[in-house]
This record gives structure tokens, C-alpha cells and sequence, in this order.
């Protein structure tokens, strides 16, 4: 009996192909292992993929100027905004009942907000203007040219309606060129005025700090980690407990303490006095900068550096460094050339987790950060909560996503991921 | 052993050499050892006894709570282990992962400032004598179990250390490549020359490989001889149960004359013995006899020598041996080995058989 047909693919004792027996009884392996983890995918699906893949939507999405001023949109489409000339009355009546409905339905003050984030001042322009067209009658009152721009100056501007006109299309590049300091005019992209340029510059500090504090983090980590992994089992579990201890505390409590220890009036600064090392006069300012941030963030991520580090360092079995001895190498040769090349992975690991989290942090920004020490995030939370700006808060934080993305993929490229472990 | 002259001839010795870990107990407990130049010697002994903790005080990882341990004449006690320039393999061969295995090799030659080319040489050399010249691309994790021994062993010899330390090397390889790594050890060690401290659970290993066997228990040597002397005449109770198979009787020493002594077996019979551990009459006395040495002929027995009756239990086929499990004084669990020869009697369970030995091969130890 033969075990093979004409191709020369392998048969099952009944003649099946081999392939395809495997293939049925490793499907329902599988539909098993799915139906074990759907619970958590449901999860993941409802809270994170939803809500990220609405946040790059609203990146781009900009429906508010078409779906409240639909006539007028279609109106302006004829409409040449670089000729410099007032649009034509047809444009205007267009307009007037659009705002007359948008009055009614309230819905005036979000295309206000919306280009108001273009242009300041549009916001009480759509508030005065709708309450004065709630009034018109669209059938008699004609002209309404007269009428709007008697009621507002504004429309007798021309940049008003270039700027309805920019940003009247439903879906938008605008929101990523604010987000890296540029804006959308009618002649295409161009950089935002120098007092406005402040996204760029955010990014960059975002990424520079974030980076110190990975440094610092891998600096005060890679010691600790060590002892952790080569005491003996009942010190290493106390120093365990103290390293996992900032997890039961709370994030703001920890962020807050480190208010009362850095400021003029604080701890750090009150023991310089007293010990004569620093004067009265010029007490340290170190909260409210830079400073503070990289010093709170790094002893609130140093935990993640140090629990992957301790893991790999762990499985390095300490003949390692016998053997090097042996072999005739000092004890700094023998760590150098021998374990540390062998911890590269867990400061890979934990060097990728702090850097990600820390590009992404806010809390603590934002309590010791002052001005000079925030992060790219609490401007996406300025803008979430106070300008309510929610389209350049979507595209800064797809910005950032991105970032962390081809970091990630830079990091594969240049070390290997394979090269991170948690651990094992 | 402790004459002047062997004294300036040893290249290492251990003099009342003791360890403790913990400050309550010693694991290492009055070791003296003294090896020529050019020796191989096996340190055997069960789990616990202290062999490891010897060799790591040798190689410098432990130091000794006590003593001397002297490395061609100087005391070593206060170099580090880098500078003591002894070779060492190590249980699970710790090759460093991250490098080839060409640069494991080289490791030892680069942090002694060899230059490349003479760096070079050397490795191959070293791959060489262990067959893996063609192995210096991969990286340890590439390699079986047995090559990574064989790196080990290269790395451990390629910086010509005269002293070479071996932790159970073969412990992970299975029965046919040890046996045939424990050949190539040997082989290896002997042209060139070196001197090996090999640690074995193993008795066979230790046996076949050694010049000497130190037999250790309970943190001490129990006897320190080559392996036909362990095996013909072990010294005390716990060497004679631990080198090969072994019979224990338990009895009372009644007379010692004329370097034999007659013994009263618990059940009351009388045996001749050789009396190794035993002085005066009225000791208490644990006779071993091996099993292949039990005779059930009369004619190939000493003339007068005492015989025991014995009831057969058990009669096991094993190919080139029979083994025979007998009541003998009490004793369920006497064996008695046979070789499979066309004269040889197959006994059948339940009958009764006379058995008996030349006293010198019965041993009266310790009880
Ligand atoms: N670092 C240590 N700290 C405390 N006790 C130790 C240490 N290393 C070994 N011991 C103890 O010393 C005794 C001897 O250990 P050692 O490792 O020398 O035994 P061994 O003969 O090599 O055993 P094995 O055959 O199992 O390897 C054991 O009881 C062990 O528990
Ligand atoms: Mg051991």
C-alpha cells in the first residue's frame, strides 16, 4: 500500500490527503482557542480598537461645515476665493438659510467652533449673525448681501467665506497640518505665524525628554536589577516588595510628593540650606521645568525598566560569569563581555516600555511639568477639554501612535525584536 | 602519603582543608588530597557530599573556612580565580550564548592579550583536538549536546592550563556518548599531559577513567586509591556499598588470629573473614562480600572454609550474567552474580544450596 498519490503528496491510511485531515483536525483546535478567547476580544474590540479607530476617523473627518451649511457649500463651489471679490447674492441667500435653519435647530454655534479653530472671531460672528436671521423672512426679505453684512461685518470680508470655502469639504488634511504648526488656506498648505508655532516644538521636547528619562531610568535600573536577580532569595524579595511599592501607591499621591520635595519651600531644598550648600537667596528651582518632570516620570517608570531587566538577568545562570573568571577574565571583563551582552534584551524590553509610555504620559506632566516641562499629551488634553478642538487632538495623538509605530519598527530593524524578552 | 618527598612533589594539595557555608555546619570537613603532576582523579560520591564545594574552592569561587589549598607549592588561598590559571568545565558547559563558537575559544586567549594570529592558531588547534574544526561559525545553541561538551572542553584546554576542573561534565549526555566522551576525556587529557579533577556521581565513569578515585561521604574522603583497589578492597561499609554491587552480613566478631577473623553471623552461623576494619574480638562487624565472588561449588571453595546454606528466592535471566537473589542469615536480599557458561547451574526458586568464598574476598568492615 502506498501512501502517496500521483503528485507525490502524502495520503492518510483512508486515502485523504494529509494536508487537508490536518488541516479539519486542527480547525477545531482552533475555533476552541477562539471561542476561549473571545470574551477578551469582545473586550478589546468595545474599548480599544473602537475607540482608536474613532479617533483616527475624527482625525480627518469634517462634516459639521457641509451637514449645517449644505446650500451654502454647494453655492461657494462656483465661487473663485482667489479673485479677492465679495461672492454674489445668490451665495448669500444660499447662506441665510442655512444659518436661519441652523439658528433654529442651534446648530450654528458648532460650525462657529469649527472655524473658529481657523479663524478666531468666527465664533461669535455665527452667534450674532443667527440671532439677527432667526428673524428674516427668507421669501421677501431679499437682498440678503445687505442684510448679513448689516448684521455682522464680517461677511463683508472676504477671508470669512475663503475660509468656509477651505474648510467645507467633509473630510480633511487640515487638522494633521495644525497639528505639525501648519494650516490650510485656499493657496494650499503653508506654516502657521512664528507666535503660533508651538506643536513641533512640543513633539521634539516629547521625544528628547522622554528619551533622558529612558537613560536615566536604564542608568539607576540596571544596578538594582542586578541585585535582584543575584541576592540571596530573602533580600531580593525585600528589595522586590520596595521596587514594586510605588504600584500601590497612588499616581498622583507619588506625583505630589514629589511637588513637596522639589519646590523652593521643599525638602530637597530646605536641607541644601541647612547643610550651607545653597543660599538663602537662591534656593533650586526644580519643579515647574524640565527638571522636575525627568525626575518624577523617571522614579514613576523606573519600575518598568527594572521588572524586565530583572527578568532576563534572572535566567543568566551565574556560571556564566564563573566561567569568564576562569578563563582569566577580570570581574569587569567578565561583565562586560559576558553578562551584559546577555542583559541586552531586558534593556531592550524595558527601554521600549518606558519610552512608550513616557512619550504618552500626562499626569505627571502636567502637575510638576509648569510650562516648560509638558508633554504633546496635555496639549491633546488642552484641546480635548478646553478648546475642544477634537480634531487636532485626534490627529496629534495619531501623530504620536505613529511615532511610537516606527519607532517600534526602527527598533526591529536595528536590534530585532526578537531581542526583547520579558523574561524565560 | 605524608613523607617529605611526595610533599614537594605534589602539584596540588588540599591540607586540612574545611568548609562551612552557613557557620553552623561543615560541609567540607578535614580534606587532605595530594596529586602529582599529570593525574587524573575522580572525586565520587552522592549527592551532598561535597565535591562541588571542593572544586569550587580549587577553581577560587569559595574560599575555605580553614586550610591550605596549594597549587605547585604556593598557597592559592588569596588569588583570585582569574589569575590562578585553571581550566574548568562546567556542568552545563556555560558557553556563552552571544558568542560563536570560535569566540568562546578565543575569549580566554583575548583577556591574556594573545595577538590575533597566534589567537587564531590556537583555536583551531583546540577545535581540532576535539573534532569540531568545522564548528567555529555557530553559535552554542546550534550545537548538540555532546559538541557543546566538546567546545567546553576545548575552552577549558586552549589556554593550556596544566590543571583542568571538571563538574559532572557528561551528567546531561546520554549513556552511549558519555561512554564515548569519557574515552575522548581521558585520551585527550593524557597527551597533553594535564592533570584533571573530575567530580562523577557516576562509579562506572569514575572507575574506567581515573588513575585515582577519592570517594567522598558526608564531607570527607572515605578512601583515596586507584579504582581496582576501591573496587577489591574498599576500606570501610559505605565504600563497599557504593562502588558496585555489594552483600552485607551483620555479626559479631568472635576471634581474630592469624590475619583472619571468625565471625558469628546474627542467626548464629560462623564465617571466615578478612578482617580490614575490625581489631579485637567482641566488635560488632558488617561483612561484604561481592556478589560475583560468591562460589556454590565446594571444589572451587578454600579447603575448610566455612559455607552457609542458602534458600533460592529469585533467578533472573540477563543475558551474559544470571543473577540469583538468595536468604542467607536473614538476609533477603544476598545476590549472588553467575556467568552465563555452558556448565553453569540455573538454580530454581525455593531450593536450598550450600554457598561459600575465599575469606579473603569476605571483608569485615565498620558496622
Ligand atoms: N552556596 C551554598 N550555600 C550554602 N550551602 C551550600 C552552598 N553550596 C552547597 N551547599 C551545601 O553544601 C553541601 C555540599 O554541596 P556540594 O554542592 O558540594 O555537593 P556535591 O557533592 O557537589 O553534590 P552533587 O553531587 O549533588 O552536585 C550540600 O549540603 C549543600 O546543600
Ligand atoms: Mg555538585
Amino acid at each position: 500500500m502506498s501512501y502517496t498519490n500521483e503528485d507525490g503528496a502524502m495520503l492518510t491510511a483512508d486515502g485523504q490527503p494529509l494536508k487537508r485531515s490536518l488541516a479539519t483536525a486542527l480547525r477545531r483546535q482552533k475555533i476552541r482557542a477562539l471561542l476561549l478567547i473571545s470574551p477578551l476580544l469582545i473586550f478589546v474590540l468595545i474599548t480599544f480598537l473602537f475607540p482608536i479607530g474613532s479617533m483616527l476617523f475624527r482625525s480627518v473627518e469634517n462634516h459639521i461645515v457641509a451637514e449645517i451649511l449644505p446650500d451654502t457649500v454647494v453655492a461657494l463651489a462656483t465661487w473663485d476665493g482667489k479673485s479677492g471679490e465679495l461672492p454674489d447674492e445668490s451665495i448669500y441667500a444660499a447662506f441665510a438659510g442655512d444659518i436661519q435653519r441652523a439658528a433654529i435647530t442651534k446648530s450654528h454655534t458648532r460650525v462657529g467652533l469649527r472655524l473658529n479653530y481657523e479663524k478666531s472671531g468666527s465664533a461669535s460672528l455665527f452667534k450674532k449673525t443667527a440671532r439677527q436671521a432667526k428673524k428674516w423672512d427668507l421669501e421677501t426679505d431679499a437682498p440678503f448681501k445687505e442684510k448679513l453684512i448689516a448684521a455682522h461685518k464680517g461677511w463683508g470680508e472676504v477671508e470669512i467665506w475663503q475660509t468656509l470655502k477651505t474648510h467645507s469639504s467633509r473630510y480633511t488634511a487640515g487638522y494633521f497640518l495644525n497639528a505639525v504648526d501648519m494650516r490650510k488656506t485656499q493657496d494650499g498648505p503653508e506654516f502657521q505665524p512664528e507666535n503660533r508655532q508651538i506643536l513641533i516644538k512640543l513633539f521634539q521636547r516629547t521625544l528628547i525628554m522622554s528619551l533622558l528619562i529612558t537613560l536615566a531610568c536604564i542608568t539607576l535600573g540596571y544596578p538594582v536589577a542586578w541585585l535582584l536577580a543575584n541576592l540571596p532569595r530573602r533580600q531580593s524579595n525585600l528589595l522586590m516588595i520596595l521596587v514594586l511599592l510605588p504600584f500601590w501607591t497612588s499616581l498622583l499621591v507619588r506625583t505630589s510628593a514629589w511637588k513637596v520635595m522639589l519646590q523652593q519651600q521643599g525638602v530637597i531644598n530646605d536641607i541644601l540650606v541647612a547643610l550651607g550648600m545653597v543660599e538663602e537667596t537662591g534656593r533650586l528651582i526644580m519643579i515647574n521645568n524640565q527638571f522636575g518632570t525627568i525626575v518624577a516620570m523617571t522614579h514613576i517608570l523606573l519600575p518598568f525598566m527594572i521588572l524586565p531587566m530583572y527578568s532576563v538577568m534572572q535566567t543568566i545562570q551565574p556560571t556564566y560569569l564563573q566561567a569568564a573568571k576562569s578563563l582569566g577574565a577580570t570581574n569587569w571583563t567578565a561583565f562586560w563581555r559576558v553578562y551584559f551582552p546577555q542583559s541586552v534584551p531586558g534593556i531592550g524590553a524595558g527601554s521600549i516600555l518606558v519610552f512608550i509610555l513616557s512619550i504618552g504620559y500626562y499626569i505627571t506632566p502636567e502637575i510638576v511639568g509648569g510650562n516648560k516641562g509638558v508633554f504633546i499629551s496635555n496639549r491633546i488634553a488642552y484641546h480635548i477639554f478646553q478648546s475642544m478642538n477634537w480634531g487636532l487632538a485626534a490627529a496629534l495623538g495619531t501623530i504620536l501612535l505613529a511615532i511610537v509605530l516606527i519607532l517600534y519598527w526602527a527598533y526591529d530593524k536595528v536590534v530585532g525584536i526578537d531581542n526583547v524578552k520579558l523574561g524565560g | 602519603m605524608k613523607s617529605k618527598t611526595s610533599e614537594n612533589d605534589a602539584f596540588v594539595t588540599f591540607d586540612r582543608v574545611q568548609k562551612s557555608y552557613d557557620g553552623l555546619s561543615l560541609v567540607v570537613k578535614d580534606l587532605n588530597l595530594s596529586m602529582p603532576r599529570g593525574e587524573f582523579l575522580t572525586m565520587l560520591g552522592p549527592s551532598g557530599s561535597g565535591k562541588t564545594t571542593c572544586l569550587m574552592m580549587l577553581a577560587g569561587f569559595e574560599t575555605a573556612t580553614h586550610g591550605d589549598i596549594m597549587l605547585d607549592g604556593t598557597s592559592i588561598n588569596n588569588i583570585p580565580p582569574h589569575k590562578r590559571g585553571i581550566g574548568m568545565v562546567f556542568q552545563n558547559y556555560a558557553l556563552f550564548p552571544h558568542m560563536t563558537v570560535a569566540e568562546n575559544l578565543a575569549f580566554p586567549l583575548e583577556v591574556r592579550k594573545i595577538g590575533k594570529s597566534e589567537r587564531e592558531a590556537k583555536v583551531k588547534r583546540a577545535l581540532e583536538m576535539v573534532q569540531m574544526g568545522d564548528f567555529g561559525g555557530r553559535r552554542p545553541a546550534q550545537l548538540s549536546g555532546g559538541q557543546q561538551q566538546r567546545v567546553a572542553l576545548a575552552r577549558a584546554l586552549v589556554f593550556e592550563a596544566e590543571l583542568v576542573l571538571m563538574d559532572e561534565p557528561l551528567g546531561a549526555l546520554d549513556k552511549q556518548l558519555r561512554e564515548h566522551m569519557q574515552f575522548e576525556i581521558k585520551r585527550i587529557a593524557e597527551n597533553l599531559g594535564i592533570t584533571v579533577v573530575y567530580v562523577t556521581h557516576d562509579q562506572t565513569e569514575a572507575l574506567t577513567m581515573s588513575d585515582r578515585v577519592a570517594v567522598f561521604n558526608d564531607g570527607r574522603i572515605q578512601q583515596l586509591a586507584p579504582p581496582a583497589e576501591l573496587y577489591e578492597s574498599p576500606q570501610n561499609s559505605f565504600v563497599a556499598q557504593f562502588i558496585g554491587e555489594n552483600n552485607t552480613l551483620d555479626g559479631l566478631v568472635k576471634e581474630i588470629s592469624n590475619g583472619m577473623a571468625l565471625v558469628q553471623l546474627d542467626d548464629g552461623k560462623m564465617i571466615n573473614c578478612n578482617p580490614v576494619n575490625v581489631t579485637k574480638a567482641g566488635e560488632r562487624t558488617r561483612v561484604s562480600i561481592r556478589p560475583e565472588r560468591v562460589e556454590f561449588s565446594k571444589d572451587r571453595m578454600e579447603p575448610g572454609a566455612h559455607t552457609l546454606t542458602a534458600e533460592v528466592l529469585e533467578f533472573i535471566y540477563m543475558g551474559d550474567m544470571f543473577r540469583t537473589r538468595l536468604r542467607v542469615a536473614g538476609n533477603d536480599n544476598f545476590i549472588v552474580k553467575t556467568r552465563n557458561a555452558p556448565n553453569q547451574v540455573q538454580l530454581e526458586p525455593g531450593a536450598h544450596v550450600e554457598i561459600g568464598w575465599l575469606p579473603s574476598d569476605c571483608r569485615a568492615l565498620d558496622a
